[in-house]
Order: structure tokens, then C-alpha cells, then sequence
């Protein structure tokens, strides 16, 4: 039977994550559908259509479905599952939210998080905020499994001319009435997929401190990112947390700033290719994980770091 | 109004956890263990509604081995009224964790379930959406603020791309975030108060669920070690090993 993937998007175009997730479908099985529900998202589901990994794109319209309520959601897809052996999307917010409330309709012990498919039914899992890796069988007929989309490469996006059929929508669930969403908008690449990131920790001692991080980034093409305790604090929104409960980033540099680096940090950004830690207590344990680590305050270290890249000639971005 | 907030025990949060060398699992021999963090934000709230007046009863629940019972002491130290532990031994999955639960709400009928919105040991992010499925409850995960209003929640929640603000008919699940609040800590007359209030033991074995697990877990090792890095001397020489070493900007 084929996989199921749940196409996320905004109505208008896909998320890019939806590639990463398409590429571990593919890896489960070749033959992947994908199901796309929203309102007035006819865009998005051409996009979904073009992916080469895609063979057929089951599309779900209903005004009901605009703001992606799981409640909404779970009942179209668990009606669909019947023909699927797997139902797959990733595990961010969108995902999160979603799966678990069709593997309990489907009675499917969910596979949370994956870093890798092994087989079919076989998958490599962080546990312990990644301190640990489990890897674990599934012995449910239907698997319902999320994806940590940065453990896979995105899938080509162009190419594909996977039919689009259309699937009747389903009931409301009328005890979930959606108020607003606050995206903060960025012309800065996502923090998810960045190339380069910049995070600061509590060390950054405020809010407006951290526009010693923001003029770097903005040097570098970079995102920014920062610890839970910096959030907590107030000093930037949680869209921008990495770690265990936050977003996990694998960029190619990540510069930590003022971050003490708790396990719970770690889990969020330890497979960077590259990690800078700038700190001044040395025995911090961010630089058990730093490839280059800077014992410095950094009130005087990143204004130097701002100096040192504007005599550079060229920067990669 | 009543809460019913369900909370695990797992390995504590400052803990550094070693992988036993046969790949069974982890060491939890001697390891301090404790609350799941969100689980404790999760009491936190329910104990604050029931100050302000919008509660009646706030009932800690627990599901696990005889040890787990000492999160539900914890949860009426806090100023839960009393608490339940449905007693099971060995590896229980989210979705079993689930039909327990919903055991417990058939039985207690609360109009709400609070709990952490992910356990920081198994990492699933999975009881709150699978409970609300099983009853067909509306479901706010991941909350950093709940606004209670009659039969009504306005619930923030924390979402990818910011804030997103949904509003759901009691009765509801709701998933806590570490930000939601700030978790008291218990006073030791409350300490000593807590060990008066009663606790309910039930055997998962009487509630008629099927809690045998779904998933082998077939191995746990350690994730790859990264390679020790250095200290550089000044900020100068981070940037020439950025550019000429690590090619990296």
C-alpha cells in the first residue's frame, strides 16, 4: 500500500518542510500520495503536484479548513487511511498538533520525530533531547509517523505532474473556534532552514541587546535564534527558541552567544556542521559542543565580530 | 468547575543520562527523577483557576509504577485536592497512557485535562491530542496562556511561525508550555499537609484497557560524539578560522 503525506501550507504555497517530509515518505515506500486540506489553496496543491516524489494529490477544500485545526483535519485523513499503510508529516507545531489525533482514531502507537527510516516499519528516533538515539519497530498494520524535517534533505520541486483528485471534506468540529495568528514576519531566512544562524542566550542581558546579534545576521544572511531562558526573559519572541521543546536547526554555523548551553539547547542545534560558542564563564558547557569556542564578554566581542567581517572582501551568503 | 491534570515522573531535567551498555535503554538506577517540567506548569494552572475562583477541584492523576505516586504528592503539595495513580509496571506508550486517561475522565468527569504538552524522556508529544481523539474533546496544545471564560477557553498557543489564539467549548484538553507560568514550590507545611490528602490507587489491569506496547524498541545507543573543537584566542582569529579553515562565511 502507498504512504500517506500530509502536504503543510499556508493556503496559498507549501511550507518547505512539506519537501523535507515528501523525501521520507519516498523512503518508506515509492509510492506516495499526498493530501493537501485548506481553503482556497488550489496554488499550494499544483505546487504539491509538481514534486517528482509525488504520484497523486488528494486535495480537501473547505472554509473550515482555513486554519489548519487539527479537529478539522483528523477526520479527512483518517477517513483517507484506510488505503494507506502509512500516513507521514513533520514534526513541527503543524504536525505535532495533528498526528497524534489520527493515529488514536486509527488505534496506531504513533513513531514521533524520526531521524531516519530504516525499513518500512524500522526507525531511528532521538529520545532524552537527543542524548539518546532508540531505534524502534512498529508493529501496527497502519504507522503513523513524523518526521524531523532537517534529518532530510528537501525533495526536488519541480518536474512532477502528479494528478490532483478531489476528496469531499468532512464535518465541522464546531467546539474549536480559531481567534488569530500573530506570525512575526522576517525578510531574514527561516530559522528552520537557514544556512547560518545566530543565537543569544540570557547573557544578552535585554531585548534591546540583541541588536548586536540582529547586525550580524543581517551581515551574514543569517537567522536568529536563541534559549529558552532568553525567551522566558522576554527579550525576543518564541518563534525564534531552538532546543528540546523549541526548534531544532542544523544549519552549516551556529554562532551561540551568551548561551550557557543546558541539554535542552544542546537538543536543538547540536548537528550544526558548525558551531561557535562565544562565552565568557570558560567552563561553560556550550563549548563542550563548540568547534570554535571564545572565552570573551561578548558586549566586546560582537561589536569585534561586526568589525572583523566588514574587512572581509567577499562573504558567502 | 473541575481539572483533572495529569503528570509523569521522569528522569529530572538537569540530569546528563548515560545509555546502558547492552542498548536496552537508559540508566535509571539511582538517576533523581521528578516531575516532567510542563506537567508541573500544567498543576500550576489548574491550582491558579481554582484561586481565582473558577474551579472547584483539582484532581492530580499518574499512571505508572509505584514510584510514579510521588508526582501526584508533589501535584498536592502544590494545592491539588487529591489524586489518583492507576498502578502499571514496564514501558507504557502514549496511546495507552491515553485510553487510560480516558478511563479516568468517564469515571471523574472533568470539564478539563490539563497537561505538559511533551514528556522529556520518550520525547513524543503525543497524550494530549491522542486523549482529546479518544473523547472527541476540543484540543489546545502547546499553551503559554489560558483565559477562562465560562464554558469557554481563550488559549494561546505557541506555534512555528509565532502565536496563534484559539477558543474552545468546554469540556476540553489543554497541553502546557514551560512559559505558561511560573511553577510554585511546595512549602514544607504543605509538604506535610499533602501526605493527609487522600490518593486513590487503581490497577490499570481493572480499567479494561489494553495497555500491551505497539512498538519494539529494538535498540538505544549514544548519538555520534562530536569531535573536541578548540578555543581561539580573540575574535580576530574566530573569523580567519570561519573563513579559511571552516569555510563556513
Amino acid at each position: 500500500m502507498a504512504v500517506l503525506l500530509i502536504a503543510e501550507h499556508n493556503n496559498k504555497e507549501l511550507r518547505s518542510f512539506t519537501l523535507n517530509a515528501a523525501t521520507a515518505a519516498s523512503q518508506i515506500d515509492s509510492d506516495v500520495h499526498a493530501v493537501i486540506i485548506g481553503q482556497n489553496s488550489a496554488d499550494a496543491a499544483k505546487q504539491l503536484s509538481e514534486l517528482p516524489v509525488v504520484k497523486k494529490v488528494l486535495s480537501v477544500e473547505g472554509a473550515h479548513y482555513e486554519n489548519f485545526t487539527a479537529e478539522n483535519f483528523a477526520p479527512v485523513i483518517v477517513k483517507l487511511a484506510e488505503n494507506y499503510s502509512h500516513i507521514v508529516c513533520s514534526a513541527n507545531t503543524f504536525g505535532k498538533n495533528l498526528m497524534p489525533r489520527i493515529a488514536a482514531h486509527l488505534d496506531t502507537s504513533q513513531v514521533s520525530d524520526i531521524i531516519k527510516v530504516i525499513s518500512p516499519d524500522t526507525f531511528l528516533r532521538p529520545i532524552y533531547a537527543g542524548n539518546a538515539f532508540a531505534t524502534i519497530k512498529s508493529n501496527d498494520a497502519k504507522k503513523c509517523v513524523t518526521i524531523r524535517p532537517t534529518s532530510f534533505d528537501p525533495c526536488e520541486s519541480t518536474g512532477g505532474s502528479a494528478p490532483i483528485e478531489k476528496v469531499d471534506a468532512s464535518e465541522e468540529f464546531s467546539n474549536t473556534k480559531f481567534i488569530k495568528r500573530e506570525e512575526i514576519k522576517s525578510d531574514r531566512p527561516e530559522l528552520g532552514t537557514a544556512r547560518i544562524v545566530v543565537s543569544g542566550g540570557r547573557g544578552m542581558q535585554s531585548g534591546d541587546n540583541f541588536k548586536l546579534i540582529t547586525e550580524i545576521a543581517d551581515k551574514l544572511g543569517a537567522a536568529i535564534g536563541a534559549s529558552r531562558a532568553a525567551v522566558d526573559a522576554g527579550y525576543i519572541s518564541n518563534d525564534h527558541q531552538v532546543g528540546q521543546t523549541g526548534k531544532v536547526v542544523v544549519p552549516d554555523l551556529y554562532i551561540a552567544v551568551g548561551i550557557s548551553g543546558a541539554i535542552q539547547h544542546l537538543a536543538g542545534m547540536k548537528e550544526s556542521k558548525v558551531i561557535v560558542a562565544i562565552n565568557k564563564d570558560g567552563e561553560a558547557p556550550i563549548f563542550s559542543v563548540a568547534d570554535y569556542g571564545l572565552e570573551a564578554d561578548l558586549f566586546e566581542a560582537l561589536p569585534q565580530f561586526m568589525e572583523e567581517l566588514n574587512k572581509l572582501n567577499t562573504i558567502q551568503k | 468547575m473541575k481539572i483533572l491534570v495529569a503528570v509523569k515522573r521522569v528522569i529530572d531535567y538537569n540530569v546528563q543520562i548515560r545509555v546502558k551498555e547492552d542498548g536496552t535503554g537508559v540508566v535509571t538506577d539511582n538517576v533523581k527523577m521528578s516531575t516532567n517540567p510542563p506537567d508541573d506548569n500544567a498543576i500550576e494552572e489548574a491550582v491558579k483557576i481554582k484561586e481565582a475562583g473558577k474551579a472547584t477541584e483539582v484532581v492530580a492523576v499518574t499512571v505508572g509504577e509505584e514510584k510514579a505516586q510521588e508526582t501526584v504528592r508533589k501535584a498536592l503539595a502544590v494545592g491539588a485536592d487529591r489524586g489518583i495513580h492507576v498502578k502499571v509496571d514496564g514501558i507504557l506508550e502514549p496511546l495507552a497512557v491515553s485510553k487510560i486517561l480516558q478511563k479516568i475522565v468517564d469515571k471523574e468527569k472533568p470539564d478539563l485535562v490539563f497537561m505538559g504538552k511533551q514528556a522529556i524522556d520518550d520525547d513524543c508529544n503525543q497524550t494530549g491530542q491522542m486523549l482529546s481523539a479518544l473523547l472527541n474533546w476540543p484540543q489546545a496544545t502547546f499553551a503559554s496562556k489560558i483565559d477562562v471564560k465560562d464554558n469557554k477557553l481563550e488559549v494561546t498557543r505557541e506555534i512555528d511561525e509565532g502565536l496563534e489564539t484559539i477558543e474552545i467549548n468546554v469540556p476540553a484538553i489543554v497541553t502546557c508550555d514551560l512559559r505558561l507560568n511560573e511553577p510554585r514550590y511546595a512549602s514544607l507545611p504543605n509538604i506535610m499537609k499533602a501526605k493527609k490528602k487522600p490518593i486513590e490507587e487503581i490497577a490499570a489491569s481493572d480499567l479494561g484497557v489494553d495497555v500491551s506496547p505497539r512498538l519494539e524498541q529494538l535498540k538505544v545507543e549514544e548519538p555520534p560524539k562530536r569531535k573536541a573543537g578548540i578555543k581561539v584566542a580573540n575574535v580576530a582569529e574566530l573569523v580567519q578560522k570561519l573563513k579559511n579553515e571552516a569555510k563556513v562565511i
